[in-house]
């Protein structure tokens, strides 16, 4: 029963993550979007450097929210088409399979995202790292989260005429709290702050922990109609 | 199908009785007397000054909100766990939901505008990054979402179901909000300012915010209770005109 | 109504029905696409349904097929009551739309293995689905945006091979197919009701369809007007009706 929700959540993911790997949308527009929020960000503090070195961990997780709120738009995108939304609910596939894969199809492409936004923060900002392990665990379990949450709520948007706005309304306020608890962390992963970083985390794990039990109870429901 | 056959029986129904409209004339009188307790009666204070009077609208407003946001989660967890096996299919717990949610964006706003000129007026800037403040502007724009599915064009239990669970989406995040808020300006700001400098409120200041809280709830519950009848009553007038509708899709086969 | 009554209850086997609707309402917002709908469907049956734009076909294979929820009346498919639970019937039905049903991104062999996969067809199912369909193997590792309309038709008409299900809907499945393409489908759907599956169709290409099908429903504004039984199709095997 366990293990066929996982494998079924594979398939899952295989097949976006196959998508992603045809159309390449993510590696050609998401990721040069995203590095192009850090350099307007340098525009806009007037390439202060001492400012912008402070503000590197928040620029971070900007750029991770708003990029990756279009990778969750995608994400959705492909599932948009009547035919194909029909064809999933008579799929067999159970919700919470589909809740799993597509958030973790999601968790792998937003990683891919913040590797090239973190080589672009430290190159741009001039961020020296301290703390690898704790940055590791900050951004793992930080897009853990917003992967989750972004499932919930693509799904909640699935099928709505209006969802190109509506998804980044409902997203933004809700992983606010990752953002700021993230960029806490990163702060003191890059030795910006001598604030202790690791009890970020824990909040971080928790917030995850709740959307993917959220996640697992609800998908069902939304999946039902559109 | 014509307007007028489409409204059928539920012409003569309306959002008002003699209750409600009671109690909406009680609760313009104490609208009235509360401006009077607010503005006049009641003194100034020794450190806020005249802004203190603001207060008696800030403070208020933002309990009702917060009571309102209780009810429309109650209210959402209610339809989607018990409204399937009702007769009605949940559309009582889905109206009550609606309208507290409305209910609360509005009080909500009130909050906020009064509580940034009060701001303005007690630590001369509009805004604090202060957790409360902070929290509630988020709050505020979760709910705005939570509208606006509402108000999303969608079949009627669709719409409803998902407005339910965005509820319940937004009222979990406000404790993880509220706290990672907290977290965040304890840990990185000398002690922020904190609301807590009114808590001297006494006397006849005590008395005039206590009247306040009254008059503001029976406000909400009066706007409340005409949104919850005006979404019945379109239902009920989409209900009416099922039965046409039905008759004359049938007739579309005969003249087929 | 009489005659409807009268010729579904012409349709009535012995067996259990796969599909029994009485009086059935379904709502498309606000609009009775089926406003009364009564009809009975036995295993093993190909039913043609027929009837003009907008008469309600397409609504009553989706309300089939348990993707819109019943408003009035009583609707039971391959034994599952539809006013209460309509989860569980769905991975039982084949259901071909208007729309495409294929990811555009993924290749031939990847829409199969996603969508076969799901109900455990294994890559052999998989595999002779596509060749009962002569979907040619040099377009298996093609993109299906890459496909002509009627390669997607046939493609999509593969998936549902590999999934076996036991109530096939189709909307219109001949539309965009090739005369050879449209001899697989007919031929497909021979086998599937020999083999005790059940299709319901609508289609407009009526001295197509009707080589394929043993019993002729006409629908209109949202009910059933009248159920014909044909002489046995082509390929119809089962149980057809013996009153003609």
């Amino acid at each position: 029963m366990m293990t066929e929700l996982f494998v079924d959540a594979a398939r899952v993911a295989r097949k976006d993550l196959l998508i992603e790997w045809r159309t390449r949308v993510t590696i050609n527009q998401v990721i040069p979007l995203g590095l192009l929020i850090e350099v307007v960000f340098a525009f806009a503090f007037d390439a202060n450097r001492s400012l912008l070195e402070q503000g590197a961990p928040g620029l971070f997780w900007v750029g991770v929210l708003f990029a990756g709120t279009l990778v969750v738009q995608r994400s959705f995108t492909v599932e948009g088409p009547d035919g194909i939304t029909d064809a999933l609910r008579l799929s067999g596939f159970r919700p919470g399979a589909m809740f799993l894969g597509k958030a973790a199809a999601i968790f792998v492409e937003l990683v891919v995202l913040e590797v090239a936004l973190l080589v672009g923060v430290v190159v741009l900002f001039d961020v020296g790292l301290s703390d690898p392990l704790l940055l590791v665990a900050t951004t793992v379990i930080g897009t853990a989260g917003f992967a989750l949450t972004g499932a919930i709520y693509g799904a909640l948007s699935l099928g709505v005429r209006v969802r190109e706005t509506l998804l980044p309304l409902l997203l933004i306020p809700v992983v606010a709290p990752i953002l700021l608890g993230g960029s806490r962390a990163l702060e003191a992963a890059f030795g910006i702050s001598t604030q202790p970083g690791w009890n970020w985390v824990g909040l971080l794990t928790v917030i995850t922990g709740v959307y993917a039990a959220i996640g697992l109870v609800a998908f069902g429901p939304l999946m039902e109609e559109s | 199908m014509s307007g007028a056959t489409d409204r059928g029986d539920s012409r003569h129904l309306m959002t008002s009785s003699v209750a409600t409209r009671i109690l909406g004339w009680v609760g313009l009188a104490a609208m009235a007397v509360m401006a009077l307790l607010g503005l006049v009666v009641s003194p100034r204070d020794r450190i806020q000054g005249e802004a203190v009077r603001l207060l008696y609208i800030h403070v208020p407003t933002i309990w009702v909100a917060y009571g309102s946001f209780v009810l429309t989660a109650v209210a959402s967890a209610l339809y989607l766990w018990r409204g399937s096996s009702r007769e009605d299919r949940g559309r009582h717990y889905d109206r009550i939901a609606g309208a507290a949610g409305e209910v609360a964006v509005l009080f909500l706003a009130l909050t906020l505008v009064t509580g940034m000129l009060w701001g303005r007026i007690t630590w001369g800037v509009f805004w604090q990054w202060d957790a409360r403040l902070t929290t509630t502007a988020l709050m505020f724009v979760s709910y705005l979402g939570y509208l606006a599915i509402r108000n999303m064009p969608a079949d009627i239990e669709a719409r409803s179901k998902r407005a339910a669970i965005a509820a319940l989406l937004a009222a979990v995040n406000i404790p993880i909000v509220h706290f990672s808020v907290e977290w965040w300006r304890t840990l990185h700001q000398k002690a922020s300012i904190r609301s807590d400098r009114n808590s001297e409120i006494t006397g006849d200041m005590f008395a005039t915010l206590m009247f306040s809280l009254l008059a503001f709830t029976l406000v909400a519950a009066w706007l409340m209770i005409h949104r919850y009848r005006l979404v019945r009553l379109e239902e009920i007038r989409e209900e009416e005109g099922l039965a046409l509708a039905v008759s004359a899709r049938r007739a579309e086969g005969v003249n087929a | 109504m009489r005659v409807a009554a009268a010729g579904v209850d012409r349709l009535r086997g012995f067996m259990a029905p796969v599909i029994d609707f009485e009086d059935t309402v379904v709502l498309l917002g606000r609009f009775p696409a089926l406003a009364g709908l009564t009809m009975s469907v036995d295993p093993g049956h190909i039913v043609l349904l027929r009837g003009s734009n907008g008469a309600g076909k397409t609504t009553f294979l989706r309300t089939c097929a348990g993707l819109l929820p019943v408003s009035q009346g009583r609707a039971r498919v391959l034994g599952f009551d539809m006013t209460v639970s309509r989860r569980e019937v769905r991975p039982h039905i084949g259901l071909l739309g208007h729309g495409s049903q294929l990811y555009d991104d993924l290749t031939v062999a990847d829409n199969l293995a996603f969508w076969g996969g799901a109900v455990g067809a294994d890559s052999a199912d998989q595999r002779a689905a596509l060749e009962a369909m002569e979907v040619s193997p040099r377009l298996w590792n093609i993109s299906v945006q890459k496909l002509s309309a009627g390669q997607r038709r046939r493609v999509a008409i593969a998936v549902l091979v590999a999934r076996r299900p036991r109530l096939w809907l189709l909307d219109e499945p001949h539309a965009g197919l090739d005369r050879r393409g449209r001899d697989l489908l007919d031929g497909l759907l021979g086998a599937a009701a020999a083999a005790g599956a059940t299709v319901v169709f609508a289609s407009h290409e009526l001295d197509r369809a009707e080589v394929v099908a043993d019993t002729v429903v006409d629908i209109g504004g949202g009910r059933t007007l009248a159920a014909t039984s044909l002489p046995r199709g082509t390929a119809g095997e089962g149980t057809g009706p013996d009153d003609d």
